[in-house]
C-alpha cells in the first residue's frame, strides 16, 4: 500500500469530494421538489396529470441511470447548440458543462424514486386527519400544505434516508460524462500513478464515511418527530 | 438505422440486450446461491461465521456499486492470476462475461442474504416447531417447510433485486464488456445519432423491466395461493 500520492493530488481530491457533495445536494433538493409534484399528480384527480406522472416514474425507474445520463448528455446535449439564442445567452457557459447534464440526470432520476415513495406516504396518512382538516373548513390547497404533505413527509422519513444513500452511491457514474467528481479524481490518479487499489480504497472510505453522516443526520431528524407510543 | 441487418444497428442492440439478460440472470443465480448460504450462515449462530457475513453484507451494501465493480473486476482477475502463478501455472485472460457475472453476483449475494434472512425469520416459529415435533431432520425440514414458506415472503425482495441487477448490469459497460448500454454507445458514436440509440436502449430496458414486473406479480399470486388475503 502506497499512499504517498495523496499530497500531490490533494487539490484534485478535495475538489472531487466537493463536486460529489454538490451533486448530491442539488439532486436531492431539486429532486425532492419535483417529487412532491409527481406524488400530488398521482394521488390527485386529474387523470392526464396522473398518467404523465406514472409514465415518468416508470421510465426513470425502469431504465439504468447510466442510460439516462448518456441520453441526456450525448442525446440532449447534441440538440442544445441548435436552439437559437441559447449559445449567446448567459446560461450557455453553465449548460456546456458535463456537470449540468450530470446534475440534471441525477435530479430527474431521484425525483422518480422519491415521487413513488412520497405517493405511498401520502396514501398512508390517516383519512380521519384529512377529514378533520376539511371539517374545520380548510381549502384543498391549505390541507395539502398544512396537513397532508407534512404528515406524509414524516411518515416517509425513514425511507428517505435510504434513498439519499442510494443516490450518493449512484453519483460516481457521472465520471463517464467527464465530471471530475471524487471517483473521477480517483480514476485519474489510477491512470497517472498506475496504482490499482489505493485510490479506490481512499474514495471508498470517503463514501462510507459520508453514508454514516447521512444516517446520523436522518436519525436526528427522526428523533425530532414526536411519536406517541 | 435501427434495422437488424448490418447497415442498421438494431442487431447490435438486440445482441446487447441478450447479453444484458444473460449477465443479469447469471449474476442473479450466483447471488441467490450466495444469499441462501449467507442467510443460513447468519442464522446458524456460529459467531465467527456471523461476523464475517455481517462484514460482507455491510461493506458491499455501503460501497457504491461502480467502485465495487471496478475494484472486483481488477482484483478478481489479478487475484486469480496470482493464485495461478503461485500454483505454477501461467496467467489466463479472464473471460469478460464470466468476470461480469461473478462480480455482479457477488454484489447481489449481499442483498440476497438480507432478503432471505428476513424471509426465513418471518416464518412463524410454530410451523418449524411442528416440523421438529414430527421428527423431521434439518435437511428435510428445510426442503419441505422452510423453503416453501420463505418463497412468498422473499418474492417482493427478489423482484426488487432483479430490477436492480438489470440496471446495475449497465455499469459493466464501464469496464468494457459489451452489453446493452455499451452496444448503444458504440452504435451512437458510430452514427452520431445519440438520441435515437440511447432512446432505443432505454425502451429495451423498459421492456425487460415491465415484462419482469408482470412475471413477478404472477409468481407472487401463484405462491400466495391459499394464503388469507391481507385486508
Amino acid at each position: 500500500m502506497d499512499f504517498s500520492w495523496i499530497f500531490e493530488y490533494q487539490g484534485l481530491l478535495v475538489r472531487g469530494a466537493f463536486l460529489t457533495c454538490l451533486l448530491l445536494a442539488i439532486s436531492v433538493t431539486l429532486g425532492f421538489a419535483l417529487a412532491i409534484f409527481l406524488a400530488i399528480a398521482q394521488v390527485g384527480n386529474g387523470s392526464i396529470a396522473r398518467w404523465i406522472s406514472k409514465g415518468y416514474c416508470t421510465f426513470f425507474r425502469g431504465t439504468p441511470l447510466l442510460i439516462q445520463l448518456w441520453l441526456i448528455y450525448y442525446g440532449l446535449g447534441s440538440y442544445l447548440p441548435h436552439i437559437p439564442g441559447l449559445r449567446t445567452s448567459f446560461l450557455w457557459p453553465v449548460m456546456r458543462e458535463g456537470l449540468f447534464f450530470a446534475a440534471l440526470a441525477l435530479t430527474l432520476n431521484f425525483a422518480a424514486y422519491q415521487g413513488e415513495i412520497l405517493r405511498g406516504a401520502m396514501l398512508a396518512v390517516p383519512k380521519g386527519e384529512l377529514e378533520a382538516a376539511r371539517a374545520v373548513g380548510m381549502s384543498a390547497r391549505m390541507i395539502l400544505r398544512r396537513i397532508w404533505l407534512p404528515r406524509a413527509i414524516r411518515i416517509g422519513l425513514p425511507t428517505f434516508a435510504g434513498e439519499v444513500i442510494l443516490q450518493l452511491k449512484a453519483t460516481p457514474i457521472v465520471f463517464s460524462v467527464t465530471v471530475m467528481d471524487l471517483y473521477g479524481a480517483a480514476y485519474k490518479i489510477r491512470q497517472d500513478t498506475l496504482l490499482v487499489y489505493e485510490p479506490l480504497l481512499l474514495v471508498t472510505v470517503f463514501y462510507v464515511g459520508l453514508t454514516f453522516v447521512i444516517t446520523q443526520v436522518f436519525q436526528k431528524l427522526e428523533n425530532a418527530v414526536p411519536v406517541r407510543r | 438505422m435501427l434495422a437488424i441487418a448490418p447497415p442498421g444497428w438494431g442487431g447490435v442492440l438486440l445482441t446487447g440486450a441478450v447479453a444484458t439478460l444473460f449477465i443479469s440472470s447469471g449474476a442473479y443465480l450466483v447471488g441467490m446461491a450466495l444469499g441462501l448460504a449467507g442467510a443460513l450462515g447468519k442464522l446458524s449462530g456460529f459467531r465467527p461465521l456471523r461476523y464475517t457475513l455481517n462484514a460482507y453484507t455491510t461493506v458491499v451494501r455501503a460501497v457504491p456499486e461502480l467502485i465495487l465493480i471496478v475494484a472486483l473486476y481488477y482484483a478478481g482477475t489479478d487475484g486469480l492470476n496470482r493464485i495461478l502463478a503461485w500454483a505454477g501455472l501461467g496467467p489466463i485472460e479472464v473471460n469478460g462475461l464470466v468476470a461480469a457475472v461473478a462480480v455482479l453476483g457477488f454484489v447481489q449475494g449481499a442483498y440476497m442474504t438480507e432478503v432471505l434472512r428476513g424471509a426465513i425469520l418471518a416464518i412463524p416459529v410454530g410451523q418449524l416447531e411442528a416440523a421438529k415435533a414430527f421428527g423431521m431432520r434439518p435437511t428435510l425440514r428445510f426442503r419441505r417447510i422452510v423453503l416453501p414458506a420463505l418463497i412468498p415472503n422473499a418474492l417482493p425482495g427478489f423482484a426488487n433485486l432483479w430490477m436492480s441487477v438489470i440496471k446495475d448490469s449497465a455499469l459493466i459497460a464501464v469496464v468494457g464488456y459489451q452489453e446493452l448500454a455499451l452496444a448503444a454507445r458504440v452504435a451512437a458514436s458510430n452514427t452520431k445519432q445519440y438520441m435515437v440509440f440511447f432512446l432505443a436502449a432505454a425502451v429495451l430496458y423498459l421492456l425487460i423491466t415491465i415484462v419482469s414486473n408482470m412475471l413477478f406479480s404472477a409468481f407472487e399470486a401463484y405462491f400466495r395461493r391459499g394464503q388469507r388475503p391481507v385486508s
